[in-house]
């Protein structure tokens, strides 16, 4: 043993060992270093805080263990409002600012007393939603709210039955605030989530949920009776954005779950863990997306009767429905839609969605897949290309059994004032700031 | 060579460091640090236990049931989903009053649940159409995996509840 302890060749090799542990430490402690490309003195993480992204794009860990955060929306300089599902400290909004230049926020403030998801701005009003209500803050000259005790109350009264109770909200920047309503069922089951149990007929959910509604952004304490189903036959948006090139909005709906397990005979697991698509709408007003009548095929690219109405896994149907402009694997759950405008990033990411997916749990007992955010190019409104995976790793594992074990799971998107991408995370409650920083 | 690095001291406090390393990168919160404590120290005894006498039937049986009605939604792991479906590891409903858990198993559960101060969207169905024994299988199944440890729960103490609930 004495003899292995001091030969040479031994000391050259712990030395080295050490030296390798050593640095790996000081890498993991420092995690922010500066990038000597950028131009400004952002805190680009040597190791984009564990995330993969293109070529010439760095990620900034602007904050973390903020709590779930869901929905967020960034002031025109550079201040983040951040919306929590559930209280923290009493508190369901939370404003970062970063007073420095670096990029991590360094100063936090927090009010609301209500949980929730939808967050959006405007240059003079910040929305934000609990699960049956929206409200308005007023804000100052700086985009900071004057009012953190006493907003006003502009929608009340809508549904909240648990399941799918999160209400996103969007503008179309002519008045008008539009929220989903998501459909308080799996499939509109007369029992829910029962092998055998035939689906409703008409399925009655559609009357106050499983839908875009439509409310005046100004007037105070509308319900229902004072605003309009704007889009039905969706089971439960929670990633929308109101597309400026062509006046459009754009819903992620989260398509049905457990095709196997309530038709084993029809489905396989290997099928039921990729179908139906998570599906990208474009809607007018008076649309129906189909739910729960018909499900999204993106294997066949059909619109399928859903086997809760009579359907075999191949029977087309929904004539009337909207098709897709983009289909996602099943179970990903998109949870924010953001349309580029910014001019930090190259050219083609220009007007093209950017797409927060919160990572699937209906794929068991297959892997769980999608903890990340996608890119689907676009031209005159419309996807001019493929999907593709722009940031990725956010699980902080290779394979994810469970949604459980993800550390991160992507929620929230938006452009800051330089362009920059922001992401949510209401896993470990982390804001990252995506730049690019290539000359 | 191999065996000669791996007994060194050396080495050994080298992986010391880069454990101490690792645990400091991951980001666990104290409660989610005190139920791997718990699991490990559970699964370890369940070995032991396994070990000595042989595994229940129930398990085998109970493992079947839990894939076909149960997985989908509560995972291979017991961990159920974040704010959609209930976990049943270390949980009170799942390891506390049989009866309670028979009654869920039974007649599904749809008032929003407080498990470990979270409460879960997702409605769960009814099984009532499973037997007495499978009904038993599966809940003593679930009472002794993910590092659970309670008594088995038999097919008379499911009718009775059944009885009760008709």
């Amino acid at each position: 043993m004495t003899k292995y302890l001091f030969s040479t060749k031994n000391f050259i090799y712990i030395t080295c060992l050490s030296l390798v542990t050593l640095t790996a430490c000081k890498n993991d402690a420092s995690d922010k270093t500066e990038n000597s490309e950028a131009e400004s003195n952002l805190a680009i993480s040597s190791n984009n805080a564990d995330l993969t992204v293109p070529e010439g794009f760095g990620v900034i860990k602007v904050a973390d263990s903020l709590g779930a955060a869901r929905h967020i929306a960034v002031t025109k300089d550079g201040g983040i409002y951040v919306k929590l599902n559930q209280l923290k400290d009493g508190k369901g909004i939370v404003y970062l600012q970063d007073t420095d230049g670096d990029g991590v926020a360094d100063s936090t403030s927090t009010f609301a007393d209500y949980g929730g998801t939808g967050i959006y701005l405007t240059n003079d009003n910040l929305y934000a939603s609990s699960d049956q209500e929206i409200f308005r803050y007023k804000l100052d000259s700086d985009q900071k709210v004057t009012n953190p005790d006493s907003p006003d109350t502009i929608v009340t009264g809508l549904i909240n039955r648990r399941q799918h109770a999160s209400k996103s909200i969007t503008l179309d920047g002519a008045g008008n605030i539009y929220v989903n309503i998501g459909a308080y069922s799996n499939a509109c089951q007369v029992e829910s989530r029962t092998p055998g149990s035939p689906g409703m007929q008409p399925c009655t959910i559609l009357d106050s949920a499983g839908g875009i509604w439509k409310f005046n952004a100004d007037r105070l304490k509308q319900t229902y009776g004072d605003g309009t189903r704007y889009a039905t036959g969706l089971r439960n948006v929670v990633g929308l954005d109101w597309n400026t090139q062509n006046d459009k909005l754009f819903v992620m709906q989260h398509g049905r779950d457990q095709l196997h397990t309530l038709f084993p005979d029809l489905y396989d697991e290997k099928t039921s863990a990729v179908l139906p698509a998570e599906t990208m709408y474009m809607l007018n007003e008076g649309d129906d997306a189909g739910w729960p009548y018909i499900y999204y095929d993106q294997q066949k690219e059909e619109k399928i009767v859903a086997p809760e109405y009579g359907g075999d896994g191949v029977k087309t149907g929904g004539e009337n429905a909207n098709d897709p402009v983009a289909a996602f694997p099943g179970h990903m759950a998109p949870n924010a839609l953001l349309f580029y405008t910014g001019d930090m990033f190259p050219e083609r990411y220009k007007n093209g969605a950017f797409i927060a997916f919160h990572g699937s749990w209906n794929r068991a007992p297959e892997p769980q897949e999608g903890y990340m955010v996608a890119f689907v190019p676009f031209e005159n409104g419309k996807p001019s290309g493929e999907y593709e995976i722009f940031a990725n790793g956010f699980a902080g594992m290779e394979t994810v059994e469970s949604p459980g074990d993800a550390a991160h799971r992507p929620t929230g998107l938006a452009q800051g004032p330089d362009g920059s991408l922001y992401v949510s995370d209401d896993a470990g409650g982390t804001i990252y700031r995506i730049v690019y920083n290539k000359k | 060579m191999k065996i000669r690095l791996l007994s060194h001291p050396l080495i050994g406090l080298m992986f010391l460091l880069l454990v101490s390393c690792n645990s400091e990168k991951k980001k666990s919160t104290e409660t989610e640090s005190d139920i791997k404590v718990q699991e490990t120290s559970a699964s370890a005894s369940a070995k032991t236990d396994e070990s000595q006498q042989e595994v229940p039937a129930f398990m085998e049986a109970g493992k079947t049931v839990y894939t076909q009605n149960c997985l989908v939604c509560h995972q291979s792991t017991g961990s159920g989903v974040p704010g959609l479906n209930p976990p049943l590891k270390d949980t009170k409903y799942v390891l506390g009053e049989k009866n309670q858990l028979i009654s869920i198993v039974l007649n599904g559960s749809n008032k929003g649940l407080v498990v470990k101060g979270s409460t879960f969207a997702n409605a769960m169905p009814p099984f009532a159409s499973l037997s007495n024994e499978d009904i038993a299988n599966v809940t003593s199944y679930i009472r002794n995996s993910f590092g659970n440890k309670a008594e088995p729960i038999t097919p008379e103490e499911v009718e009775t509840v059944r009885a009760g609930t008709k």
